[in-house]
């Protein structure tokens, strides 16, 4: 049957000439852009989030999942892009974003009460509308049994939406929620609180990049 | 080419006349109207032709003149009774013989005197005279004068602006309950209102609706566009969403929509400038997720200036890049980035072990455990003046089940509160 499908392309691409070659050709993915996210040993790791692709960051608590979105806040607006924050349950705090380089005028920033169902609807109203560098959407609060309930049709729908823009799609949850429909997994794991005499200097965390069954981590910090 | 119609006491009637050739006249002075009659050959002939149909339909034996320039008409129409059509080139030789009094209120009082004064009587002696000299003694006055008198000085048209008004109205034969059939009425308004100002090469910032209801105050709703938009079907669907948000109190009897008009958006696209959400699409999603969110939290959050732990407020998002923000320097890569607060909104009771003065123990719905390190305190307060002041010592405190906190004890409530988390 192979054979006879290969002979059979064979003597249509020979018929209709070369100009149609590319019409029974293997569909090439274009070279990814990336976004870096400013902390060195992340983007050494992973090479920059990807854009046009969906990235999972998830954690525990205290782990560096909003210090990794606000660097890469940072990163995108610094680069004149408009950005959305999805925010599930509220905690985005301005100050801190602001101390983290990000231009605040350049953030939507949706507040969604808790209601992980219409984060997911706004984020994929917003994936429509098309012109954000980057769309985060930030389950990080959310119960992990509550962020499970969104299908993977839905994170599917999503990653697709995304697929030929120059937008990167980040999801902040405590768990894997998106699977197979993510680009690029970041597990983080907090390593050692820093304390510098009685103040609290910060934290050192560790990042394992999780996709095409490889694991490579890296470390990084955070601090005030 | 200008005509101009001069005719003492008659400004209606020659205004009149005017208007029946071209759209661009200029009321000079109460005798006197110019009118721009570029264009006209194909339905009126040469432009002598013009000039008899402007002195057969003045009906007031008015003066006709047509020059090059408006205010060589002016002045061959006030001088020359009858038909006068001087051709492009030859107005200074036409205009030579008129006396200088003709030019009223071009000259100054002081200026007339010196050129009375110098026994210049007529414009061709004025054109006559040296131009250096006539700048060197008179200034630019005299030589504006000069050019007057030559026929040469070339000037657009005062044309009056009319009162760009974009509204329409629709009174209904029988009320309608459904925004169904409302939207029908509102799309037809619509198209018809920006059909309009795409006329004019105009677009809108603010549409206004007005509802007249049956036993019902009339129900009103403004929505004001952070950018000039002509969409019809953006306007039609940001209409809709603002009814189904707001649906109006009874059935509607009439419907008026109001667009005020604006220059439309100019923006020059660079080729390596980050895209930028298109603003009509924005607008529609953002209402759209208003609907689903609630319009106040949506938006871009603004740091107040205030001490006040938390204290921001929301304001429109406008995809718009400020000419003056500064320009784009990347942050440099680091290993050390700044470590994030995420804030519980509001602050969550907690109920708090103390020993020694430190907290040793938290018990509250997200966070429970031992605390294995605690900084602190911090006391801030303020705004001691307003109901709403504060008064906290504050604690970053690392707990057993490895979160990292920060929580407060309120002074004047003597109560402990978890404000967020390192994370």
């Amino acid at each position: 049957m192979a054979t006879s499908a290969a002979a059979l392309r064979s003597h249509i691409s020979s018929t209709l000439g070369l100009r149609w070659d590319p019409a029974f050709g293997v569909d090439r993915r274009p070279v990814q852009e990336s976004l870096p996210t400013g902390i060195q040993s992340i983007d050494e790791l992973t090479g920059g989030l990807p854009r046009g692709g969906l990235t999972e960051i998830f954690g525990a608590a205290s782990t560096g999942r909003t210090t990794v979105m606000l660097s890469l806040l940072a990163q995108a607006t610094s680069r004149e892009e408009f950005c959305a924050v999805i925010d599930t349950t509220g905690a985005f705090d301005p100050e801190s974003a602001e101390c983290a380089g990000v231009r605040l005028p350049q953030i939507l920033w949706i507040r969604c009460g808790g209601n992980a169902e219409h984060a997911l609807k706004a984020t994929d109203l917003l994936v429509q509308a098309g012109g954000f560098g980057l769309i985060v959407m930030d389950l990080a609060d959310t119960p992990p049994q509550q962020a499970r309930r969104i299908s993977l049709a839905s994170w599917f729908r999503l990653r697709h939406a995304v697929e030929k823009t120059a937008t990167a799609l980040v999801a902040i949850a405590q768990n894997v929620n998106a699977a197979s429909c993510s680009t690029l997994q970041l597990n983080l794991r907090q390593t050692q609180v820093l304390w510098s005499g009685k103040l609290l200097k910060g934290l050192r965390a560790e990042a394992d990049s999780r996709k095409h069954y490889r694991v490579r981590s890296a470390a990084f910090s955070a601090g005030r | 080419m200008f005509a101009c119609l001069h005719a003492p006491g008659n400004l209606p009637l020659l205004l009149e006349c005017a208007h029946q050739f071209s759209p661009l006249v200029e009321e000079t002075s109460p005798d006197t109207v110019v009118l721009d009659i570029d264009g006209l050959e194909p339905l009126w002939g040469s432009t002598e032709e013009i000039a008899k149909a402007l002195m057969q339909r003045n009906g007031v034996g008015a003066s006709v003149a047509i020059a090059g320039n408006p205010d060589a008409a002016i002045h061959a129409a006030r001088g020359i009774a009858g038909v006068t059509v001087i051709p492009i080139g030859r107005e200074a030789g036409v205009l030579a013989p008129l006396p200088l009094n003709l030019l009223g209120g071009s000259a100054s009082p002081e200026t007339a005197e010196t050129l009375d004064l110098w026994g210049i009587r007529t414009f061709g002696e004025l054109a006559a005279l040296p131009p250096l000299g006539v700048a060197a003694r008179l200034g630019d006055e005299g030589v504006h004068l000069q050019r007057l008198a030559r026929g040469e000085a070339d000037r657009l048209l005062r044309v009056p602006g009319e009162a760009l008004i974009f509204e329409e109205a629709l009174e209904l034969d029988y009320p309608l309950e459904l925004l169904e059939p409302l939207s029908f009425l509102l799309a037809r308004m619509l198209n018809d209102l920006c059909g309009k100002l795409a006329a004019r090469s105009l677009a809108t910032h603010e549409i206004r609706l007005r509802l007249d209801l049956e036993n019902a105050a009339p129900h009103t709703a403004t929505l004001r566009l952070p950018v000039p938009i002509r969409d019809a079907k953006a306007f039609l669907k940001l209409l809709q969403l603002e009814l189904s948000d707001r649906p109006p109190g009874g059935p509607v009897l009439k419907v008026a929509l109001a667009l005020e008009p604006v220059k439309p958006r100019v923006q020059q696209h660079g080729l390596f400038i980050p895209v930028a959400p298109e603003p009509e699409k924005l607008e529609l999603t953002l209402a759209r997720i208003a609907g689903i969110v609630g319009a106040e939290n949506v938006g871009i959050a603004e740091r107040m200036d205030s001490h006040r732990p938390d204290s921001f407020r929301i304001q429109r998002f406008v995809a718009q890049r400020s000419e003056k923000s500064p320009a784009a320097v990347l942050p440099a890569e680091t290993h050390l980035a700044f470590l994030a607060l995420r804030r519980l909104r509001p602050s969550l009771h907690a109920q708090v072990l103390v020993q020694d003065g430190r907290p040793v123990q938290i018990s509250s719905a997200p966070a429970r455990g031992r605390v294995l390190a605690c900084a602190g305190p911090w006391r801030t307060s303020g705004e001691w003046w307003l109901p709403n002041a504060w008064n906290r010592d504050e604690w970053d405190i690392a707990l057993s089940d490895g979160g990292l906190y920060r929580v407060y004890r309120d002074r004047d409530a003597a109560r402990w509160f978890i404000e967020g988390y390192y994370d």
